[in-house]
């Protein structure tokens, strides 16, 4: 049987790291994380923790072998903090003994001396004092300076986004097995086993075919475990070779949370300029990135994040600056969106407040400024394909944009205890790594003798439904049933050299590749299939339905004999391929070029309904029109859409993590911390594919679908402060150019209320 | 071997062993290989880890006590992270690989898998399980509780919106197959949701154990430690992540769940008694405690979640003293008073000890302190029948609705006359204090006048003078007055819509 991972999910029989079977004597790891923000440390002795039975060794940075140090982008930051500690959180030393209890145990018997010094927090400060990861940068279009000139209205602000927890369910965790002649396998919840496979090198002084890694799934990523799961994986390592036992290490939940980055804390000033008619006709905007004490992916993030800074509006002239900035806090690092979000949020707060000046509705500037085909975006792409006014106007056809608002307005005007809200959400989204060298990607697929397929590419699971992708890609292009398609581990030994599983285009560049190793298989078997057929021309022959045709006449032989006998024929039964995105360059000199493959339209309507008196605010329902182009699995697609969906309202609306004064996280357990429950979701959710979309961009004409619709969750901010708007016009209250999200019910109640907030500090 | 420690898991007799101790889900992954059962937090946040906890359903238990098949197993689905093994004797575990089919999906399965709703798929053995509970509890199989049944189950991946569509289509085709003749899980099992095995679980369980004496409490051993009085133990065990470890080997254990005089609720003259070992979720569910009360069912689901109100009891929420309490607030506005035992009558059968009422406004003494004597016990909440009269009103703001701890919780009970005197009321208050306060001032301002918007506007005043919040991880001090006062003016509206208008308070 070859069933698909929904089947093993819902049984309870899909493996994740925590449920492998582990090699006997397997040790098992517990961290000891510094307790303070920033400090040197003066004494490091593990004595008394090595008198608690069953504790085997305790590790420290005196024990790397190789290089300590695992930063992905710049080399900032150590696997073991050595002189100084410069978050809380931050991984000191690592007991291994005999059960995760006693590890954990010892922890508190290490003892560790720091000699504090001052802490920095805030982006801004940390930018005044020029803390920068890397110099600042500054997309620009237009002349921006000359256009203010020519604005009717000019507006000013400030605006505020949290850090997100990603909350996967399965916790970080890995298990390192030494095996034979210095090497070591090391299973990880990773989404960049290549990644893992690096670093661990790096630490452990070896060559990378020293170590293998080998993903089978995850218990969920968003962007958590891009960068942030290798340090587990690598101190397994490190354990493993030092001990020469297997080493396994998962976290708690509490443990995760302290130690591991969220999305990043953003903070912006931003400016906006109108023509009388409601064009926009200049931008700027500066956006002081809060990247925690250490680079990890911060860079890639904040770039994409200007990218993304005008959103989904033409504006002709446009200066977007970034800056980066290194504070205290744990390095904040990839989340579904990557930056994208961050910089979305911006330009619509100030669309915002522009619509507030005007007393215009918020959705007409919004629509009379959507990017179109031929529209150029700050770094020089031209838009293509562009879908952004056809997603609009089909959920404006299907559910009445105008008509929504005047009903909210209608029951705004009769009472008073309740307040409706509606806003609307146009999202453009681009799709390649950034970082244009990471746009590839392998694939091996083996034939076995049997007809049955063994398909390895660099892609992991981790419920984005890339593996029932693939395996479509595979069946369609040999075509077999999907039950003939195995899609194995995701293993560095069968596919080298891979990007991470991430900036949702895992499907992309993996399915490209996996149609290419089919399509070479095919290309064997084909020939094969002329000589037992006695067909002159193997270009006549095709298989459709396991079974081989000639010129699309159904043939005698079927798949698995066809593959017996090329098999007897000493055929090559197997295929590796490697797959570039064409047409990709991006000139980090000028910051203009064509990053991008494509971009994903789309748009949603949010409904919401305020409680005045409460300051709670419920989503009465989300209709949106998602341009997915043509969908490789329609079920994995939805759920790619609402799932993001949700992560964008609690992003928006609930979810606050959040630091107190001297760097430790608030919410510092599951129990403070709020992701959406079944009770938080839209009381009504209308998802709706743009009809006849298409994408010549991508396999089988698809689109990718991870990341997009996290976006459509900041409709939801400015449906709730629409609302709010409503309640505070009935008690004369005037337009705030300061937007802080995520509206929480303390935030919403600081706005009713006018009173100030103090339990936030970030 | 004892028999002492004998239980089901899923279809097979397991046995306890000297040395295994700690809590279900540990044991169940590292000793049993049962991987099924997810970690997700360890401090039933998230419902990865939910089982179903079978036992001879208390209430049916004497009508069948002489059949040799035993009384009808009824199942809860609770968390495994926040269960010890002392609490598996006598009863029956079902983990998400004791609902499997030997091949195939089970129609809950199906139902999930053909909405597409698993993704990472981490949290669906848990969701599996506790919408099993559902098919085993509701009664009508309605969508309402089916999604209550999950109000305790994180999916960070689905946006929950294809979960809801597959309980959409598990009660659109089974609600209307019900059959109320019928036993449960005869007819579950004819359907596929629960395995075959389930129909003669109760005769199973109740052969294995028939020698054992469940109901006795088990004699204290010779421990270094007090002993621990253990109910639900969903928030003593987030206290104390040591004491699962302990329980039994260095410290006696007195099993407060397994108590049958604790778990009942009965009217004794003008009283509801309400048994400590009451749970949260079958208070919610006691017609008796609701028609008194019927602003109960709605303020108890705002309380943690099924599968935590399916352990946790009245008597927790007040020993635990915590200030924000949510069922402490609501017996604080209802006057209730608590029984006291000692522990050491609980440990005869008989629990005839000395006993001792205290008035629950007199209880909480100061942050985490109870006029309660070590070794006391409290073994019931007693509510004067006469509230059956007042009006009541409970609000609860917390960041996320539903499964949260409040930033500000209050229950306000009011007795008014026809022309709105208020002849007695009381106004209580969780998260503005250092304990669930009764706003004593505020009460004694309000009794003897007319219920109307001047009386509240003044109230408020008072009010906000009676108050200390302090900032924390639930809110700002600020920010908790503010809804301090606003909950009051909710109360007004609930109980005197006729006499106080929204426009006249903000």
């Amino acid at each position: 049987m070859n069933h698909g991972d929904l089947f093993l999910h819902v049984r309870g029989e899909s493996t994740y790291v925590d449920d492998i079977t582990v090699p006997q004597g397997t040790l098992h790891a517990a961290v000891l994380h510094a307790p303070i923000a920033r400090g040197t440390i003066e004494r490091l002795d593990s004595a008394r923790a090595l008198q608690h039975a069953g504790v085997v060794r305790v590790l420290t940075a005196a024990d790397i072998p190789g290089e300590n140090q695992i930063g992905p982008i710049l080399p900032d930051e150590p696997l073991l903090a050595e002189r100084e500690v410069l978050h809380v959180g931050q991984p000191v030393a690592v007991v291994l003994a005999d059960c995760p209890r006693t590890a954990r145990q010892a922890l508190k018997d290490i003892e560790l001396r720091i000699t504090p010094l001052p802490p920095i927090f805030s982006a801004r400060e940390a930018a005044a004092r020029g803390h920068l990861l890397v110099p600042a940068r500054t997309f620009a279009l237009g002349d921006v300076d000359a256009a203010w000139a020519d604005c009717a209205l000019i507006v000013e602000g400030r605006a505020a986004t949290a850090a997100q927890e990603h909350f996967y369910l399965e916790t970080q965790g890995a298990l390192a097995i030494p095996a034979e002649n210095g090497t070591v396998v090391i299973h990880s919840s990773t989404q960049s086993p290549t990644g893992v496979q690096r670093q661990a090198a790096r630490v452990l002084g070896v060559p990378m075919h020293a170590v293998a890694v080998d993903v089978r799934r995850l218990g969920g990523g968003f962007g958590g475990k891009e960068d942030q799961a290798t340090v587990w994986a690598v101190i397994c390592a490190l354990g493993a070779q030092l001990t020469g036992r297997a080493v396994k290490l998962v976290l708690g939940r509490a443990e995760d949370m302290v130690m591991t980055g969220k999305r990043h804390p953003y903070e912006a000033d931003f400016r906006l300029g109108l023509a009388a008619d409601g064009r926009f006709l200049a931008y700027e905007v500066t956006l002081y990135q809060n990247a925690g004490s250490a680079a990890d992916l911060s860079t890639a993030v904040l770039e994409r994040s200007l990218f993304h800074a005008t959103g989904s509006y033409f504006i002709p002239n446009v200066r977007a600056t970034g800056l980066s900035c290194r504070t205290n806090l744990p390095p904040f690092t990839a989340f579904r969106g990557f930056g994208g979000p961050q910089g979305m949020f911006m330009i619509e707060a100030a669309i915002d407040l522009a619509a507030c000046r005007l007393g215009a509705p918020r959705h007409a500037l919004q629509r009379r400024n959507l990017l179109e085909t031929g529209s150029v975006f700050p770094y020089g792409m031209a838009a293509e394909n562009c879908s952004a006014a056809a997603c609009w106007d089909a959920v404006d056809r299907e559910h009445g944009i105008d008509t929504a608002a005047r009903a909210a307005a209608v029951h705004n005007s009769t009472n008073r205890a309740t307040k409706r809200g509606v806003a609307v959400m146009p999202v453009c989204f681009g799709i390649s790594f950034t970082n244009t060298s990471m746009n590839q990607a392998g694939a091996l697929v083996h034939v076995y003798s049997d007809g049955s397929v063994g398909l390895s590419t660099g892609a992991v699971e981790m419920g984005q439904g890339v593996a029932i992708k693939l395996r479509r890609i595979a069946a369609a292009t040999l075509g077999i049933g999907l039950d003939c398609i195995r899609l194995e581990s995701t293993n560095t030994t069968r596919v080298a050299n891979t990007s991470p599983t991430a900036a949702s285009a895992g499907a992309d560049l993996n399915g490209a590749a996996t149609q290419l190793a089919c399509r070479q298989v095919l290309a064997q078997l084909l020939a094969a299939a002329a000589a037992q057929l006695n067909i002159d021309n193997a270009e006549r022959l095709t298989i459709a339905g396991e079974r081989v045709c000639d010129n699309g006449e159904r043939t005698q032989l079927g798949w698995n004999e066809l593959v017996r006998a090329a098999h007897l024929a000493r055929t090559n039964l197997s295929a590796h391929s490697h797959y570039a995105t064409p047409r990709l360059s991006f000139d980090r000199a000028t910051e203009k070029g064509r990053p991008f493959a494509y971009h994903v339209y789309g748009t949603a309507l949010v409904e919401v309904t305020l409680d005045v008196l409460r300051g709670t605010a419920a989503i009465d329902r989300v209709s949106l029109v998602h341009d997915g182009g043509r969908s490789l699995d329609l079920k994995t697609d939805i759920g790619q859409i609402e799932g993001g969906l949700a992560q964008g309202l609690g992003w928006m609306l609930l979810e606050e993590a959040t630091y107190d004064a001297k760097g430790r996280l608030l919410q510092d357990t599951a129990g403070k911390y709020k992701v959406p429950d079944i009770k938080f979701a839209p009381a009504e959710l209308n998802v709706d594919f743009l009809p006849d979309a298409d994408n010549p961009e991508a396999v089988l004409a698809s689109k990718a679908v991870g990341e997009p619709p996290l976006m459509y969750g900041i409709g939801a901010y400015f449906a709730v402060l629409d609302a709010v708007r409503a309640a505070l016009r009935d008690a004369g209250g005037g337009i705030q150019n300061r937007y802080d999200a995520p509206l929480v019910p303390a935030r919403i109640m600081a706005l009713l209320a006018g009173s100030p907030r103090s339990s936030t500090r970030s | 071997m004892s028999t002492e420690r004998r239980f089901l898991l899923n279809d097979r007799v397991c046995d306890l062993l000297s040395g295994d101790r700690g809590l279900v889900l540990d044991w169940l992954r590292r000793r049993r290989g049962l991987v099924g059962t997810k970690e997700g937090c360890g401090e039933g946040e998230c419902g990865a880890c939910t089982v179903l906890l079978g036992e001879p359903d208390s209430s049916a238990a004497d009508q069948h006590a002489h059949e040799p098949d035993g009384a009808p197993l009824r199942y809860r689905a609770v968390c495994s992270c926040l269960l010890d093994l002392g609490e598996l004797p006598g009863r029956h575990l079902v983990t998400i690989e004791g609902l499997n089919p030997p091949v195939g999906l089970n129609p809950i399965q199906q139902a999930l898998v053909d909405a597409g709703a698993p993704q990472c798929g981490f949290c669906f053995p848990g969701i599996v399980v506790s919408l099993t509970g559902f098919f085993l509890g509701s009664a009508d199989l309605s969508r309402r509780d089916a999604v209550a049944a999950l109000d305790g189950n994180i999916c960070r991946c689905s946006g929950y919106a294809s979960i809801l569509r597959a309980i959409d289509e598990l009660c659109g085709s089974f609600a209307p197959r019900l059959d109320a003749s019928q036993e449960r899980v005869a007819q579950l099992a004819a359907w596929g949701i629960v395995p075959e095995y389930f129909a003669t679980s109760a005769a199973h369980l109740s052969r294995c154990s028939a020698d054992a004496q469940l109901e006795a409490p088990r004699p204290a051993r010779s421990g270094t430690e007090a002993p621990v009085l253990l109910a639900g133990g969903t928030d003593l065990f987030i206290q104390q992540p040591e004491l699962p470890h302990r329980c039994e080997h260095h410290a006696p254990v007195v099993r407060l769940s397994r108590r049958r005089e604790l778990a009942a609720i009965h009217r004794s003259g003008d009283r509801l008694i309400i048994g400590g070992g009451v749970t949260i979720e079958d208070l919610k569910h006691d017609q008796t405690f609701c028609d008194l009360v019927p602003a109960a069912p709605e303020a108890l689901d705002r309380f943690a979640s099924t599968i935590i109100r399916n352990r946790a009891t009245v008597a927790g929420n007040l020993v635990n003293a915590s200030p924000i309490g949510d069922v402490a607030v609501l017996l604080l506005a209802l006057d209730a008073d608590v029984v006291l035992k000692s522990g050491a009558a609980l440990d005869g059968a008989g629990s005839s000890g000395p006993e001792r009422a205290v008035a629950l406004r007199d209880f909480f003494l100061g942050y985490k302190q109870l006029a309660m004597q070590p070794g006391e016990v409290l073994t019931a909440v007693r509510i004067p029948l006469g509230v059956g009269n007042d009006r009541v009103s409970f609000e609860k703001i917390s960041q996320r609705r539903f499964l949260d701890i409040a930033s500000v919780n209050s229950a306000a009970r009011f007795a008014l006359q026809q022309d709105g005197t208020i002849t007695s009321v009381n106004l209580a208050f969780g998260g503005v204090a250092p304990v669930p306060l009764l706003a004593r001032k505020t009460m004694a301002l309000l009794a003897g006048r007319r219920l109307d918007a001047a009386a509240v506007r003044e109230a408020v005043g008072v009010l906000l003078g009676e108050i200390a919040p302090i900032d924390d991880v639930r809110g700002s001090a600020d920010y908790k007055r503010e809804l301090a006062r606003r909950v009051f003016f909710a109360h007004a509206l609930r109980v005197a819509p006729e006499r106080v208008r929204f426009e006249d308070l903000l």
